[in-house]
Order: C-alpha cells, then structure tokens, then sequence
C-alpha cells in the first residue's frame, strides 16, 4: 500500500498523555501518577495500517483507547479530518459531540468472549450502532446486519442465535461485522487476533486487510506478535514506557532498525529455521515503573549501551529519513558505538 | 457523515431475499436456557407450583364458598377441623353477612365484583370450618386465605420497589462512579443505619394522636388525624416503610454486580458506538445483572412477609378486622398454652406461612443455579 505522506492525515495525534491518578489513604490524597502515555505523537494516514508493538504495559493499548474517547486524556490533542468537513480536535469534543463523530471511530477487541454482550443476539449486537445512529430505517437494519455478516464469512441466517453459540473465530468475525456496521474510516484493532489460534488468526487477519483494500479503511493495529505486524503493516511505531521510540515503515523498521530497543525486541521473534543461530538482544531486569519513569531516556536502565548523558535529558526525536523517526541520544551522529550493535536484523528480513 | 446513504454496499437486497426464502436459524439465549435448566431441577419446579398455586388462592378467595373470615361463631373455645367429608356445610353467607362483612372489610372493586360472583355461584352457601377456628369463632381456612392476600401484597409492592428503585439507582450509582457514586451509596448508608421499627412507631404514634385544624363548611374548627384528613392510613405507613427498607439492599447487590461488568469490552464497544448512557444501562448492564437480581429477590421476599407479620405481631401494621399472616400468629400465640393446646391454630398457619417460605427459598435456589452462566449446557 502506498506510503502516503503527502496526503493529508486522517488522525494527526499530538502530545497524547494518559496519567492514571493514584489515591491513597482514608482523604484519597493523590500520590501519584501512572503515567500510561507520557507524550506519544503519530499520524494515521488514509487507507493505512499504522502498528503500534511494545511489550505489555508499555501503553501501547491505553493510547488507543484514549484516541477513542475510553479514557478521558490527561493532556495532548487528536485532531480528526471528517470528509469534507473541518477538522476536528477529539479531544475537546464533549460528550455529545463526540457521539455524532462515533460513526466514523471504530474498533475491534483483543477477547471475543468478552467483548460480545451475553444477553443479546448476533443481529442486535452487529444492528446497534445502525439503531443509535439510525443510519437506516429499522426495517432496513435487518437487511444491512445479514450483508454484514456474509461479508465477515457468517451465514446471514445465523443472525438470530446468541454469542456463546459461537467459536472464537466466528466471535471476533461478529465483533468486526459490529465495528464495519457504521461504515468507519478509522479502526483500532486492539490485539484482535491475539487471542485466536494461528489458522484462525491468518483467515481474519486476510478479512481485515481485504476490507482495507475494499473501503480504504485505516488501521491503528496493535499487537505483540511481530510476525502478524510485519504482514499486516504499512508503517509501525514501537513503544517503550508510554513513549514512541522509534517509527517508520514496516520495512525501515523490520531492515534498518535503530533504536537498540527495536533492536532488541527483533531479535525475540522466532526464526523457522533450525540452523539458525539467534544473536538475541536480552534485556536484562524488568520494565520500570511509569508511576516513577527513570530519569533521561526512560530506557537507560536496560539499554546496553547507555551513556552518561543518557540519564539527563530525554533524547529528542532524530528525522533520519522522511518517514523514519528515532528517539535516542546515540542518533545524533557523534558517537558510532550502534555499529557495534549485533546485526540481527538482516537475517529477520 | 449526516448523510443516510450507505457508502457500501454488499448487496443487501440479494441476501435479504435468500434469507426470507430459507428462514432463520433459532437461536437460544441464555434466558432460554436458564429456563430449561430450571426445568430439571425438580424442587423449583415444585415450588413454582406451590406459589402459583398460594397466589391463585389468594387472588380468587373471595370467589370461594368459605364463611366470613370475620363473622363471630362464639363458642367457648375454639373449634376443632371438621373433615371436608364430614362437612354438611350451611348457608350462613345470608345478605345480612355479606353486607355486615363488606362494610366492615371494604373490599376493592375486583373483590366485590368477586363476592358478586360468588353469590351468584353458591348461593348463600358456604363451608363448615375445614381447618377449624379460633378462639371467636372465626373460621382459620378464610383467615389464612384472606391473609395471604396481604402478605402477598406486601411482598409484591416492597419487592417492585426494589426492582425498579433499587435496580436503577444502584446501576447507576455503579455506572456513574466518582463522586457521584460515593454520595448515593452514602445515602444507601444512611438510610441502613435508621432503626425501621422505631420508625414505624413513631410514624403510627403520629398517625395516631397528631391532629390537623381544618375549618368546616359551617364555620366550625375541626380536629381531624392525618387519615381524615389527607388519607394517610396506617397501612400506607406500613407499605411505604417496607418499601423503603428493601430496596437498599438490592442497590448494592447491582451496583456491585455494575462496578464488575462497567469496565468489560462489550460495554466500552457499546461506548465506541455512541450508546446513550440510558442506553448502555437498561439494554446491556441491566439484562446482565438480572439474573442476580431475580435470584437476590426471591430470596428478599420471604424477609419482606417475615417483616410484615413481625409488624403485624406488634401491632403496628395490618388491624383487626382485616387479618394477615402476622396477625394469625398473634393468635397462635393464644393457643399455646399449657391447659389445653388447640394444635390446629399452630399448624395451619405456619403450614401455610412456612411452605410458602420455602418454596420462594427453593425456587431462589434453583434460579441461582439455573441462571449461573458457568452451568450453561450442563444438566
């Protein structure tokens, strides 16, 4: 799919902050702050899948669902531009304001088991949004659930049975007919394939990206299994402690990754070849806390390669090509020591 | 956007058309299920019977050709039962008892229109005294199925008053959260902490001795109660305190039940759609706490007629004439004494009293078993 930067965004996010606040004691006095997304900025462009990867706890879900008005942002701005019409900042947006704009936002989650209500049938939980909305005549709401349904691959005539009459497969295909019902522009698919086992996760991934190619829908795809990114992504954002560390192009990222913290992640993803001898990256000791993030680069305590000056300022964003961005202080081309970094990527490739 | 066009289009009417031609496929929800598991569990189905059938007696009594559950036999004690066989009956419902009994009684419409109905039936026939009477002479079976009616009664209005306040106010308080959640469940708090009964007293020592000044039509001052004068009697006392005592419970069962299903995916994807809050309550928390709620109210139920007749036994709720359950057991207090026990004024009432209990508790238990979405499927 195109690189298409020089359209204009469909989602420009700037600033995104996310701070979950910490009460203690009888007077609930705030303690602190779990700084969830601490300042991530991105761009969704039309028609493409943005990835966002990090291992867990490192915000990646939190910024979506603060894109989506789940949470309630602490600070930054999502501005949106709705066809033909001004753009609009999601994040200043009241309540009811943000309902008229819901059409157009949608999302797909990681657990079909969960995300499904019980006590509804398949038809009132993919008709819903066309109910709210009323996009569609009621009586046509019917018609427009059983389309929706053959296009995701369930018979039409399966709109009346109830969820748990369902595999998981056939769940997570319901709950993206759900999230296509309002024809949206923009779609998070928050670990949808994560919890399906890995034929199911191939023909719904397939589904996913027909519908892309069919409706040029865009994508906020967040996952943790790199080999689905790779296949599924047009450009990818790694995340480290609620922060962007590194963002390019799925091939800028899977070929020339900079940061030592793509790095590292990379070099964990399994290789299907026996005489393949890994050079993994390990990381050693565990994820700091958000609550109380390390000073400077926030991935100094685990980089094997951090400087001094490391753990005074946080490293700005690096531009090394149009669509590659780097956070670390070893970018900026005075030190060389990355050169020494294990080439693992070229046999990832 | 605004627009109602659809921008794709699957070929809807296509579908539609092989649909109608083919029919749907049955789905079963869980409700179904649930009721089919409670299906097998033969004790519930048992005392679904026992209350259809307490309630069908209780609804149809005056219907029935039984004496006057306030019409005076005066003997010097009280009558044994006479087998139903055994019972020639006799024609004692006469106008003059009918009358005698609605004016004192001052039964609604639909029970007149019942007693009309009666008569016109039997006649003025009625039975002898199949479960015996009391010390004056009043037949137990028409007291115990006359009682019922209050009973009932008040377990039906106290039970939807926690239905539709207690459900909405605690899904709310759950869904809201912050600090409007912490000042409504304060509230809750509050109210818990009132001694009802000391509230009842007081409300009926008011009822009764507090006056209203009100200037006739002639010119005259009058001193009227609170009854005269505004209608409040003290059975609306009554109602509106088990009214308000039951349905705190019931709001922290939901809003706990809320506060763990608010934060589940299918709620935040009802969000994402731009559901109204009315709407993410009453469509998607609500069915799903229901099956608590029923489970939780036929268990409140029997507290609710426990507390009726603990009232009554004190006095402060339903007042000779009428009778309850309560008010019966007032009278088998009388009957245990160590001369000479009337065994029949224990037994009947509390045969009566407890099988009704314990069908509402067995019929809980098998709801809760039936509606557990982990038994699902299973026998």
């Amino acid at each position: 799919m195109s690189q298409a930067t020089h359209t204009t965004p469909l989602i420009e996010v700037r600033e995104l902050r996310k701070w979950f606040p910490i009460h203690k004691g009888i007077i609930q006095r705030h303690v602190g702050d779990v700084k969830a997304v601490d300042g991530v900025s991105f761009d969704v462009f039309p028609g493409e899948t943005l990835s966002l990867v990090g291992e867990s706890g490192c915000g990646k879900t939190t910024a979506a669902r603060t894109l989506l008005r789940l949470y309630e942002p602490t600070a930054g701005s999502a501005i949106y531009h709705p066809k033909g019409e001004a753009a609009v900042d999601l994040f200043s947006l009241g309540a009811r304001e943000m309902r008229r704009w819901r059409r157009d936002l949608s999302i797909i989650f990681q657990d079909p088991y969960e995300s499904l209500n019980p006590r509804m049938s398949v038809g009132q939980i993919v008709g819903e949004g066309l109910l709210v909305h009323r996009v569609v005549p009621k009586r046509q709401i019917d018609d427009r659930v059983a389309s929706l349904l053959e296009r995701v691959g369930l018979r039409a005539e399966t709109r009346n049975r109830y969820p748990h009459e369902f595999s998981g497969g056939q769940r997570q295909r319901i709950g993206i007919a759900r999230a296509l019902a309002l024809e949206p522009r923009f779609i998070v698919c928050d670990e949808a394939v994560s919890a399906l086992d890995v034929s199911i996760q191939a023909q719904v991934v397939n589904i996913l990206k027909d519908l892309q190619a069919e409706m040029g829908l865009s994508y906020l795809f967040i996952a943790h299994d790199l080999s689905i990114v790779k296949y599924i992504s047009d450009r990818i954002a790694v995340m480290y402690l609620g922060r962007i560390v590194e963002l390019g192009t799925t091939r800028e990222i899977f070929e020339e990754p900079q940061h030592p913290y793509t790095k590292a992640l990379l070099s964990a993803v399994p290789v299907p070849d026996p005489t393949h001898r890994p050079e993994r990256i390990l990381l050693t000791g565990d994820v700091p806390s958000p609550i109380d993030p390390p000073s400077g680069c926030h991935f100094r305590t685990r980089c094997p390669f951090a400087e001094d000056r490391c753990r005074e300022a946080y490293p700005e964003l690096t531009q090394l090509t149009e669509t590659h961005t780097v956070s670390c202080h070893l970018m900026d081309g005075t030190v060389t020591d990355t050169q020494d970094a294990p080439a693992v990527s070229d046999e990832l490739a | 956007m605004g627009t109602n066009e659809t921008r794709w289009d699957f070929g809807a009417g296509e579908h539609a058309a092989r649909v109608e031609a083919d029919g749907f496929e049955k789905g079963e929800s869980l409700w179904r299920d649930a009721w089919h598991r409670l299906g097998r569990n033969r004790g519930a189905i048992w005392s679904l019977r026992v209350l259809v059938l307490v309630v069908v007696l209780a609804t149809l009594a005056p219907l029935l050709p039984l004496p006057s559950p306030m019409a005076l036999d005066l003997q010097d004690e009280p009558q044994p039962p006479v087998l139903p066989f055994a019972d020639p009956g006799n024609h004692g419902f006469t106008p003059e008892a009918r009358r005698q009994f609605e004016d004192a009684w001052e039964p609604g419409g639909f029970d007149r229109a019942l007693i009309a109905a009666r008569v016109k039936l039997f006649g003025t026939y009625q039975t002898g005294h199949w479960l015996g009477t009391d010390s004056k002479g009043r037949d137990l079976l028409a007291r115990i199925l006359w009682g019922s009616r209050v009973s009932l009664l008040v377990a039906l209005s106290a039970g939807l008053c926690s239905l539709l306040i207690g459900v909405t106010y605690g899904a709310f308080s759950g869904y809201m959260g912050g600090w409007v959640d912490n000042l409504m469940m304060r509230f809750v708090d509050v109210l818990y902490s009132v001694p009802f009964v000391f509230v009842v007293i007081f409300l009926v020592t008011v009822l009764a001795e507090f006056r209203v000044e009100r200037i006739a039509s002639d010119g005259t001052t009058q001193l009227l109660t609170l009854e005269e004068a505004y209608g409040i009697d003290k059975m609306l006392v009554f109602f509106v305190v088990i009214g308000a005592i039951f349905w705190l419970t019931m709001a922290r069962v939901v809003r706990g039940q809320v506060l763990s299903l608010k934060n589940s995916e299918f709620i935040e994807a009802a969000r994402v759609i731009g559901a109204s809050t009315p709407r993410i309550l009453f469509v998607h928390l609500v069915p799903n706490v229901l099956s608590v709620v029923i489970v939780y109210l036929t268990l409140t139920i029997p507290s609710i007629m426990l507390f009726e007749a603990f009232l009554s036994f004190l006095g402060l709720g339903v007042e000779p004439p009428r009778v309850s359950w309560g008010l019966l057991a007032v009278d088998t207090t009388e009957a245990i004494n160590p001369v000479k026990t009337f065994w029949w004024l224990v037994a009947w009432p509390s045969l009566a009293m407890g099988s009704t209990l314990l069908a509402l508790n067995l019929l809980g238990d098998g709801l809760r078993d039936a509606l557990d979405p982990k038994m699902k499927g299973s026998k």
